[in-house]
């Protein structure tokens, strides 16, 4: 924009603005940065004080994250053959040796296996209610909508207590099946309502063209309507899968062992005395980062996404 | 042509598909594709609903094998009577009122001056808004790490600023400071949230309005309350709802953060409901406590929607 504008901002107000605004972010940014940090720190440098910011870096964390150990003793450190991999020597280092691994990669695949299952059931029972809300004249429809919506404000613990006698009766306690299926009608209410978002800002001429071609109903759904919505049922499945990655209290009440995912095992990563923060902090870097990296390729979709499709820019 | 068009038609479909459905109406087809998600939610949401409002009647509990008594509604009285449910409603209410008042402080201010329009300012917003994206257990939990009396991050800079002692004072220790500790970190998190929010509503406002109320000479603080804040108070109030609602129902980042504690100071209802269900066991009374709850939340989200409306009607 050029020449004078009454809603221009002036230089020096860009400036303000921008230097408050840079403050608050490294600000808020700090907590992210020292998990990362914390992560590459041996367990001396993570808990000197001063904290540390200039530190050597260290795998140990990652190593304790991955594996389990046993302590032993300097004189039996004598008698052990010389450590064949890179990783037993930092465990050999810190006075231990490695005994198996740990729960942390099984747990990553759990998250990993409910938060695709649960994702791709709301996406697909979504985009077809979805499509129908969209299109059709549905009787009692706001009805629906709303009570879609509804199933979001109950507190989950409150909807926890009869879910844990279900799934008790169901065998469902403790299995990725249990977890994918909860997760999937939780993540409904919101799929349901961006997708209609979505699929209401295509016009309907290309579906009454291709109706008019000959085409079915159906045909007219997946050919025509499917392809235009992909952007936004791309960006809906992210946010079905953040939400079923980050999930807590479900999955810490409902799941203790086989079927457990990363958010209820990682806090309860412990050392020697207290929790182990170096491998924790390595525990939340890998879990948190695909989570950054879908923030940053979503950032045009995010407000839609948080409030439900309510603000659209 | 017209022949042609179907002969190409016909080609391109696939054959099992097109006799399965080509006879189905609108109708027919609008609830096959709702149906699914309808009885989804009828099996995961309403029948739990409906079990619970039962079993708040009764004495049951889930770890026992014993006769399970209708006992009407002493659950009820028993809750509304108890000076603890008492003490959780308040903490959550400090933890709503304040956390609701920063980050609609902090996040107006951020989205106002975001607006200004800065270079770069695409790049910071997307550094901001990433906490609120994260897994509130898992950043929780290392909360309690920069909270740490001696060697936490948090309490270092407190020291730096103000020249406390780092280890004089423990945030999720102490009775009096625990509160703060949790709406520190949420605020921490959600003010992006409002921001966001907030930064939608400050563009929809169209620039000729500004030109208008400058043509008329309205000052520019004339202008900020009389023109901006009542076209971003609907965006604001849609806002204060959701975080209300999340709010609310608050379980995983304070129960990681503080447990409930110190003694009972951040219990709020949804950690006392937790302990009354799967610690304590007292499945019936558990199930009364959460049908409090939900009716709660939903009043109060209903009169305060029926609010939204009037304002956004203005």
């Amino acid at each position: 924009m050029s020449g004078f504008s009454v809603t221009e901002p002036s230089k020096r107000q860009k400036w303000i603005a921008g230097l408050l605004v840079i403050t608050y972010a490294l600000v808020t940014i700090m907590p992210l940065l020292w998990i990362i940090a914390t992560g590459f720190k041996s367990p001396e440098d993570a808990i000197s004080y001063p904290p540390k910011v200039v530190f050597q870096p260290s795998l140990e964390g990652y190593v304790n994250l991955f594996t389990t150990r046993t302590r032993i003793t300097t004189s039996m450190q004598g008698t052990l053959p010389p450590p064949e991999t890179w990783y037993e020597q930092i465990a050999r280092d810190s006075g231990t040796i490695i005994s198996g691994p740990s729960r942390y990669g099984q747990r990553f695949m759990n998250s990993i296996v409910i938060g695709f299952g649960s994702t791709f059931l709301a996406i697909f029972f979504g985009t077809l209610a979805a499509y129908a809300f969209s299109r059709f004249k549905v009787p009692i429809k706001d009805d629906l909508l709303f009570f879609i919506l509804s199933t979001r404000m109950m507190p989950p613990i409150a909807v926890a207590i009869p879910i844990f006698l279900m799934f008790r009766q169901l065998g469902l306690n403790d299995t990725q099946l249990g977890m994918i299926l909860l997760y999937t009608a939780v993540n409904l209410s919101l799929s349901v309502w961006l997708l209609k978002g979505f699929i209401d800002e295509i016009p309907l001429e290309y579906e009454e063209a291709a109706l008019i071609d000959g085409y079915t109903r159906f045909q007219a759904f997946y050919k025509v309507v499917l392809p235009q919505a992909a952007t936004g049922i791309a960006s809906t499945a992210i946010f079905c899968l953040i939400f079923a990655w980050n999930e807590y209290a479900f999955a810490v009440l409902l799941t203790s062992g086989s079927a457990q995912t990363a958010p209820p095992f990682i806090p309860t990563i412990i050392g020697v005395g207290g929790q182990d923060w170096p491998a924790v902090a390595a525990g939340a870097t890998l879990f948190l980062i695909p989570v950054m990296i879908f923030t940053i390729l979503l950032r045009k979709h995010l407000l839609r996404g948080i409030t439900f499709g309510a603000v659209r820019k | 042509m017209s022949g042609n068009s179907i002969d190409r038609i016909a080609q391109a479909t696939p054959p099992t598909i097109a006799k399965r459905v080509r006879g189905l109406s609108d109708r027919a087809i609008a609830w096959l594709f709702v149906g699914p998600s309808i009885v989804l939610l009828l099996a995961v949401n309403i029948f739990p609903l409906i079990w619970t409002i039962n079993l708040s009647f009764t004495n049951f509990k889930a770890n026992r094998n014993r006769d399970v008594d209708y006992i009407g509604l002493r659950n009820y009285e028993r809750i509304l009577t108890d000076a603890d449910t008492w003490q959780s409603m308040q903490a959550t209410a400090h933890f709503l009122f304040w956390t609701i008042f920063f980050q609609v402080l902090i996040g107006f201010a951020l989205a106002y001056l975001i607006n200004k329009k800065f270079k770069g300012n695409d790049l910071w917003t997307t550094i901001i808004v990433l906490p609120m994206m994260l897994s509130p257990a898992v950043v929780g939990n290392f909360w309690t790490f920069l909270y740490q009396p001696q060697i936490g991050l948090f309490n270092y800079v407190v020291e730096f600023f103000s020249g406390v002692d780092a280890s004089s004072f423990s945030m999720i220790g102490s009775v009096t400071l625990a509160p703060w500790s949790i709406v520190i970190v949420d605020t921490w998190m959600w003010t992006p949230f409002v921001m966001l929010i907030c930064l939608a509503g400050l563009r929809s406002i169209p620039d000729s309005l500004y030109e208008a109320a400058e043509c008329d000479r309205a000052s520019k603080w004339r202008q900020f309350w009389t023109l901006t804040v009542p076209m971003v108070l609907p965006f604001l109030m849609l806002a204060v709802l959701f975080r209300g609602i999340e709010n609310f129902k608050m379980f995983d980042l304070v129960v990681q953060l503080t447990g409930g504690g110190p003694g009972s100071v951040t219990t709020l209802t949804s950690i006392d409901l937790k302990r009354e269900a799967f610690e304590k066991w007292r499945t019936g009374y558990a199930s009364a406590y959460a049908v409090i709850l939900f009716v709660t939340v939903f009043g109060l989200a209903s009169i305060y929607v029926k609010a939204l409306n009037k304002v956004k009607e203005r």
